[in-house]
């Protein structure tokens, strides 16, 4: 078990006042919520940032986690001595909300675990179990043809005693055919665990799309940009153009330029009832004359057709 | 463990996805009375005349539960909540039209 470093996680110093470390506290948990932050960390961090106040803000626990003093170094092999919490009392103290995502068992080891049933009252309440919310991340092809992913998530779970551990939970999940970034899925009864027989939450899997070296898509529309010839956009051609769904041959219209868009109906992320279209958008590579007679071709082009593409600007 | 074996299907939360009332209470966890709060703050913005004709989209299941979570990580009011969620909706869309340039 790994030593945590309560101070330095918040960025204060020992001797830190309860003020200064609330202030932290809060600065940090804005900075790191999962739904304001887009650091890829940031749940861990929060999750971090939550566990240290716990500690730092409880007077008692304070108190007791300083016991160890500076000596201990962030994520060092750490076992507490015996008894060494012997003259404390944390039972009663409770656990704020903070604590519903389960702490490490850094914490669980000095402190004891969190109950569900919480807060000193034992009266039990049937509740429902939280919701709760997971990103992951597929590639385009697996929302263009539907796929199946497996995940797997930090989940809690509550043992016979009420306890509450951190576990890995694996779930097979279907990811329907034409899902789009930003689009969730829910999974009924996936979330955390209900208490005193209440059902459990739900699970929402938020979908991102990993970076792909040729797609983008914005929302049900993929876009490409496809390499052309000078003379392909000139003359008119048919090309082979990559799609989700594997190539396609697409007519260039003769006069085209470079950045002009066209369309493949229906190419893009398609749903059992929504569909999306790929745009294709040209860009003109120009061959580097090499040869005499290539430089040759380029000044007979110029001289065969004068054009000022900057007429526009004045210039 | 053959419970990880199950293959799970959710339902989607796409364009097509309408709720009303009752459905979005029951979604989120969360009371009528805290959804009329919600909708009164502008933070949640429901087609229909009136509480029985209300229609929720994705849109709005994803800004009450985010909201939710704002209030109770964070200690947000309802309109400090209702400017966050405006905010984070402008910044992504900055990012989108960042990534397509």
């Amino acid at each position: 078990m790994e030593y945590k470093d309560y101070y330095h996680i918040l960025g204060v110093s020992r001797d830190a006042t309860q003020d200064k470390i609330k202030r932290a506290y809060r600065r940090l948990a804005r900075k790191y919520h999962p739904d304001i932050s887009k650091e890829t960390d940031a749940e861990t961090k929060f999750k971090d940032v939550g566990e240290a106040y716990e500690v730092l803000s409880d007077p008692e626990k304070r108190a007791a986690y300083d016991k160890f003093g500076a000596n201990w170094q962030a994520g060092q092999d750490f076992k507490p001595p015996p008894n060494w919490d012997a003259g404390f009392e944390f039972s009663g103290a409770g656990y704020t909300e903070a604590a519903g995502g389960g702490f490490s068992d850094f914490f669980e080891e000095l402190f004891g675990r969190s109950h569900y049933t919480g807060g000193g009252t034992r009266r039990t309440f049937r509740t429902q179990g939280e919701n709760q919310h997971a990103k992951i991340v597929i590639r385009l092809q697996d929302a263009y043809l539907g796929s199946k992913q497996t995940i797997t998530l930090t989940r809690p779970v509550v043992d016979e005693n009420g306890h509450v551990t951190t576990k890995p939970h694996t779930l097979h999940v279907t990811i329907p055919k034409g899902i789009i970034e930003g689009q969730r899925i829910r999974l009924e009864g996936q979330g955390m665990p209900g208490t005193g027989g209440g059902k459990s939450g739900d699970l929402y899997l938020e979908i991102a799309f990993a970076e792909d070296p040729l797609f983008h898509a914005e929302k049900r529309d993929i876009y490409l940009t496809l390499p052309v010839t000078p003379w392909e956009v000139a003359l008119g051609a048919t090309v082979t153009v990559p799609t989700l769904g594997g190539n396609v041959e697409l007519k260039i219209p003769a006069g085209s330029q470079g950045g002009s868009k066209l369309r493949l109906k229906g190419r893009g992320l398609c749903s059992a009832t929504q569909t999306g279209d790929q745009y294709v958008t040209l860009r003109i590579v120009v061959p580097k004359p090499r040869t005499k007679e290539q430089k040759k071709l380029y000044q007979e082009m110029a001289r065969l057709m004068p054009i000022n593409p900057r007429e526009n600007m004045g210039v | 463990m053959p419970q990880n074996l199950t293959l799970l299907t959710g339902t989607v939360l796409d364009e097509e996805m309408i709720c009303n009332l009752r459905d979005l209470c029951g979604l989120c966890n969360v009371s009528a009375e805290t959804i009329h709060e919600m909708i009164d703050e502008g933070l949640l913005r429901p087609r229909g005349s009136g509480p029985q004709q209300w229609c929720f989209t994705a849109v709005e299941i994803r800004r009450t539960q985010t909201a939710l979570r704002l209030q109770r990580d964070l200690r947000i009011n309802l309109p400090g909540c209702a400017l966050v969620l405006d905010l984070l909706e402008e910044l992504e869309e900055l990012r989108r039209l960042n990534r397509c340039r």
